[in-house]
């Protein structure tokens, strides 16, 4: 391990209060320690921000998957393996469920948790273009209270999110009809090989038809093309009230790679990036049931 | 016999599983210190100053820079271009300069930080164009380290008459060895006595104890090197560990205690050594007809910034990238040179996938762009018994290449896949399925007179007990040589393997037989296992007038000998098969004493959507002389194939500014299970009259073949000429076009 341990402090709150107790009371910005599957990473590369790290993995109030009126809510600390096991998440929210199957391995899925997924903001993060498509709202918590932001509105940048130095996620909200089975829905991710990757492009979608066959719901959300994860309003809104057909498949794949800017980096290139995202989206509309 | 031919279970098994067995990280130690290494953060130019922070708390810890080697400074290979730590100058990125110990390991990494080295920066050469270009002299006058010329026949005459040429230029990027254990060593130096003790993780204990001495400045009797239990190697850890070793040496040297050197992963991805990336140019000289003429082959590897093992991996390379033809005029022009880039060095295949994946892979398109098929074209080229290799070898009776391209054909289906490949192709709107195979050879041991200049001896002793011994050089390292030695050992002396004994390589305790490298080691070094219990057999059966009936009869007899005659020792010594003369100058000749015949098929699935490949099938076929071990012999070909597939597929050393910048295992993308299909492995067998029970080396051979079987199906999946590997989803984007 690079890092020099002498250089950091870990403490254990044992409930929520007391943790949002030494987040509102602490003057430096504490780092939020769940399931560590990133941390632990960083501090072996010697690239881990030295200081207080806060252990949030024994607060049972961030466990815990419900329905809770016409809503899914999620506790942060809900891992890939809860995520991949629950019946109502694979029911009512499919792509979530197979998003977190393709995380690392086994291991990594026991303590990779959502909450932690959102808050190392990774532009790959593989759960990230599902909330996108279902309308995630997240939880926000501190000890001044607790506020809900749209997940789509939560990043600022890379890796920058609007949670403030006190605010921990509490929980992340989805509407019970995102996954809606009478929409069509797909995961696409596109790793570095068959297993323990991390994703070149990721995305999500999900599309609804009213019943003259035009579209009357559409989200379209990515990973890694864009410095954050990112929903292409413009494609959603173009593909809207029209009829799925090869025109419009073409039309659109031209408004889908106006709205993203991939990169070339050590995983993939730019090119590929934007190669894949067209192809998912084609493909995805290709293959929407019924057509 | 009774023992070779069987899959007897790992001797060294029970202890890997259990956790007895001792990695170099497992030593137990007592008052010692952690050793790390400061490295060049530039890839070229001068170093104007190396300070220490005042700031820091330096208390406690050793520094040893250029100036406190005892010896010479520098790595004795095959020339003497490189230090073990840069003193004035660095010639790539990550070269050692400043050496730490201390105590606490915890706080090495920031002492690291808080030495300041000043440089002045000059314009690096980071690829083969630019050292070709001369941009920069990094070596003697012309940047290269060894070039290589094999003749045969008339090439000029041959192209003079050609109807066309057929030309094409074929990559092969860098690899990692990717073992499980990092690099690691621990070295003692007892002041008192003068003496050096080395205990670590190497494929050659006296490769490190020859480049111990001039370093330290000791005389080999000095120099004790032992090898722990090592966790893969795969020619990284053949010449590597020396510079390790050195390292710990000098800072033990220093303050008196013994230092510990563990690398951690991205340490040992961005210094130690890699497959020397290469580029070959094929030109094919053809008739009207379309029969080759002649072939003119120029092959050019990056070996790095110094020269170390170059010079060797290049003549495997070139004489290897005539393939398993008879060409009756060829030429192959070849040369490894200089550029600001780590040291590339040995990893199994040894400059051997190079070539043959440009030679196959040419192989291949020929058919194409002839409207033949790739077998069938082939087939026309392949030795036959008596012909002649690139380098002239007359390879008499012992070739296979025909039988077993023509079993591999045949029992794969080829040429019915290949059409049902191209049938579901003109229909499928997201994939494309393709086939492809590659037919090769690979020498076993030292090129050359190698094994001649290696001059391998090997010792058996049995104890008054009746216990046989095995005193070699050769280390296990998850092949399976300590299984394979002892059923060549057992079965030699009628004795059950419970009764044969490894013991463990050290330098002061078993003779040299030669490093554990080149497929050597089960053919050449378990020739001398047989050869040496032979020896020991007949002494014994001497003494007491009969042979043994039974274990227990043959420990009453050993104590007998122990008893009236003294210890009872045989020893073996390499001697060169007969008749097999080999002409460095001209590179022509016996280049080695018997060649495994292999013939790889390999079917792929891609995605269109995303241009992801799926290994659908694998297909290895090959003559090994004689089986000795079939689940040790099936997993070198299986785990093989897997690091072939990685090769050709997905493993992609990203350089940037000089240095690796993928340097972990979540960037540099070796395959999982979930990315290989079930390789088939089947053996055919004729032994090798120079080999224990009639075996052949197969450690490489596996290696050779994925790389061209696969960039062949993927040619013939996607109809677009795959010639440059790894074929990742980006690269074949490329090939491809399409936006």
């Amino acid at each position: 391990m690079r890092a020099r341990l002498a250089g950091f402090s870990l403490e254990r709150p044992g409930t929520l209060d007391e943790a949002l107790g030494m987040l509102a009371a602490s003057k430096e910005r504490l780092t939020l320690l769940a399931g560590g599957t990133d941390l632990y990473v960083y501090l072996n590369a010697g690239v881990a921000r030295p200081g207080r790290w806060l252990d949030l993995w024994g607060l049972d109030e961030l466990r815990g998957i419900h329905e809770v009126g016409d809503h899914v809510v999620l506790g942060a600390l809900t891992t890939y393996t809860e995520l991949r096991a629950s019946e109502l998440i694979r029911g009512a929210l499919p792509l979530l469920a197979q998003a977190a199957a393709t995380v690392g391995a086994v291991a990594i899925q026991n303590r990779g948790t959502l909450g932690g997924n959102i808050a190392n903001g990774s532009p790959a993060g593989d759960s990230l273009p599902p909330l996108l498509a279902y309308d995630a709202e997240i939880g926000l918590r501190s000890a001044r209270g607790r506020r809900f932001v749209p997940f789509d509105r939560f990043y600022t940048g890379y890796r920058a999110s609007v949670a403030a130095p006190d605010e921990l996620i509490e929980q992340i909200r989805i509407p019970l009809g995102a996954g809606s089975s009478s929409r069509a829905c797909r995961f696409v991710k596109v790793g570095t090989r068959a297993a323990q990757a991390i994703s070149k492009v990721v995305a999500a979608f999900v599309l609804g038809r009213a019943g003259d066959g035009t579209v009357d719901h559409c989200r379209a959300a990515f990973g890694s093309v864009a410095p954050t994860p990112v929903r292409l309003r413009r494609l959603e809104q173009h593909v809207i009230g029209k009829r799925i057909d090869p025109a419009l498949i073409r039309t659109s794949s031209d408004v889908l790679l106006s709205e993203i800017a991939p990169i070339d980096d050590i995983r993939s290139t730019a090119r590929y990036r934007r190669f894949v995202a067209r192809t998912a989206w084609q493909r995805f509309m290709e293959e929407v049931p019924g057509l | 016999m009774r023992l070779v031919g069987t899959s007897a279970p790992r001797a060294e098994g029970e202890a890997k599983l259990t956790g007895r067995a001792r990695y170099v990280d497992d030593l137990p130690l007592t008052d010692f210190l952690w050793g790390l290494t400061v490295r060049s953060t530039i890839p070229y130019g001068r170093i104007l100053s190396v300070d220490f922070d005042a700031g820091a708390d330096w208390s406690g810890v050793t520094i040893v820079t250029a100036k406190d080697v005892p010896g010479k400074n520098v790595v004795v290979l095959l020339e003497q271009d490189q230090p073990i730590l840069a003193a004035d100058r660095v010639m790539h990125r990550e070269e050692p300069i400043v050496l730490l110990a201390h105590r606490d390991r915890d706080r090495l990494w920031e002492l690291a930080s808080r030495v300041r080295i000043e440089y002045e920066r000059w314009e690096p050469v980071l690829d083969i164009d630019a050292s070709l270009a001369l941009e920069q002299r990094l070596f003697k006058d012309d940047n290269v380290f060894k070039a290589i010329r094999i003749d045969k026949g008339d090439v000029e005459a041959a192209f003079a008459r050609a109807a066309r040429v057929f030309e094409r230029t074929y990559e092969t990027g860098l690899q990692e060895q990717a073992y499980i254990e990092n690099q690691g060593m621990v070295a003692t130096w007892d002041a008192a006595a003068g003496r050096l003790e080395v205990v670590g993780s190497m494929q050659c204990p006296y490769y490190v104890l020859k480049g111990l001495c001039p370093i330290m400045g000791l005389a080999p009797e000095k120099v004790v090197v032992e090898q722990a239990a090592t966790g893969g190697a795969f020619g990284g850890k053949e010449d590597y560990p020396t510079i390790l070793a050195a390292h710990a040496s000098l800072l033990s040297y220093k303050s008196g205690k013994t230092v510990k050197m563990i690398y951690d992963r991205v340490e040992d991805l961005v210094a130690t050594t890699k497959r020397h990336p290469c580029r070959t140019r094929i030109r094919t000289a053809l008739d009207a007809s379309g029969s080759i003429l002649a072939m003119d082959v120029d092959a050019t590897m990056d070996g790095g910034a110094y020269c170390t093992l170059s010079p060797v991996v290049l003549s495997r390379g070139t004489i290897h990238a005539g393939g398993p033809y008879n060409f009756e005029n060829i030429r192959v022009e070849s040369r490894v040179v200089a550029t600001n880039t780590p040291p590339n060095g040995a990893f199994r295949g040894f400059g051997a996938p190079q070539t043959i994946f440009a030679m196959e892979r040419h192989m291949d398109n020929l058919a194409r762009e002839l409207g033949r098929a790739p077998h069938e074209l082939r087939e026309e080229y392949l030795l036959r018994p008596g012909q002649t290799t690139a380098f002239s070898q007359n390879v008499g009776d012992d070739v296979y290449a025909l039988d077993i391209q023509r079993e591999a054909v045949a029992r794969t289906r080829f040429e019915e896949r290949r059409r049902e490949c191209e049938e579901f192709n003109r229909s499928s709107r997201w994939e494309r399925r393709g086939i492809g195979l590659a037919t090769f050879l690979h020498g076993a041991g030292f090129t050359g007179n190698g094994e001649v200049v290696l001059d391998s001896r090997l010792k058996v002793d049995v104890t008054a007990d009746g216990f046989v011994q095995i005193y070699s050089a050769n280390t296990e390292m998850g092949q399976g040589k300590d299984t394979t030695f002892s059923q060549i050992a057992a079965d030699s002396m009628g004795l059950p393997m419970a009764r044969v004994r490894i013991i463990t390589p050290n330098t002061a305790r078993v003779p040299n037989s030669g490093p554990t490298v080149a497929s050597r080691t089960a053919m050449v070094v378990g020739y001398l296992v047989q050869e040496a219990c032979g020896a020991v057999r007949k002494a014994l059966e001497a003494h007491a007038g009969r042979t043994w009936r039974d274990p227990d009869d043959f420990a009453s007899l050993a104590a007998a000998h122990h008893r009236e005659r003294g210890a009872l020792e045989g020893w073996s010594r390499y001697e060169p098969p007969p008749g097999k003369v080999w002409d460095d100058k001209v590179y022509r000749g016996a280049a080695y004493g018997a060649y495994a015949w292999a013939c790889y098929v390999a079917a792929v699935r891609v995605r269109l959507d995303t241009l992801e490949v799926t290994v659908e099938s694998f297909d290895a076929f090959q003559e090994v002389g004689r089986v000795l071990n079939p689940v040790i012999a099936e997993g070198q070909i299986e785990g093989g194939v897997v690091q072939g597939i990685g090769y050709a597929l997905c493993e992609e050393v990203k350089m940037r500014d000089g240095v690796m910048a993928n340097a972990n295992f979540t960037n540099y993308i070796i395959p999982t299970f979930a990315d290989v299909p079930e390789v088939k492995v089947h053996f055919a067998e004729r032994p090798y009259p120079f080999g224990p029970f009639g075996a052949k080396g197969i450690g490489e051979l596996p290696m050779d073949g994925p790389g061209p079987a696969l960039a062949s199906a993927l040619t013939h999946a996607l109809g677009v000429e795959v010639n440059r590997i790894p074929a990742t989803p980006e690269h074949l984007l490329e090939l491809l076009g399409n936006e």
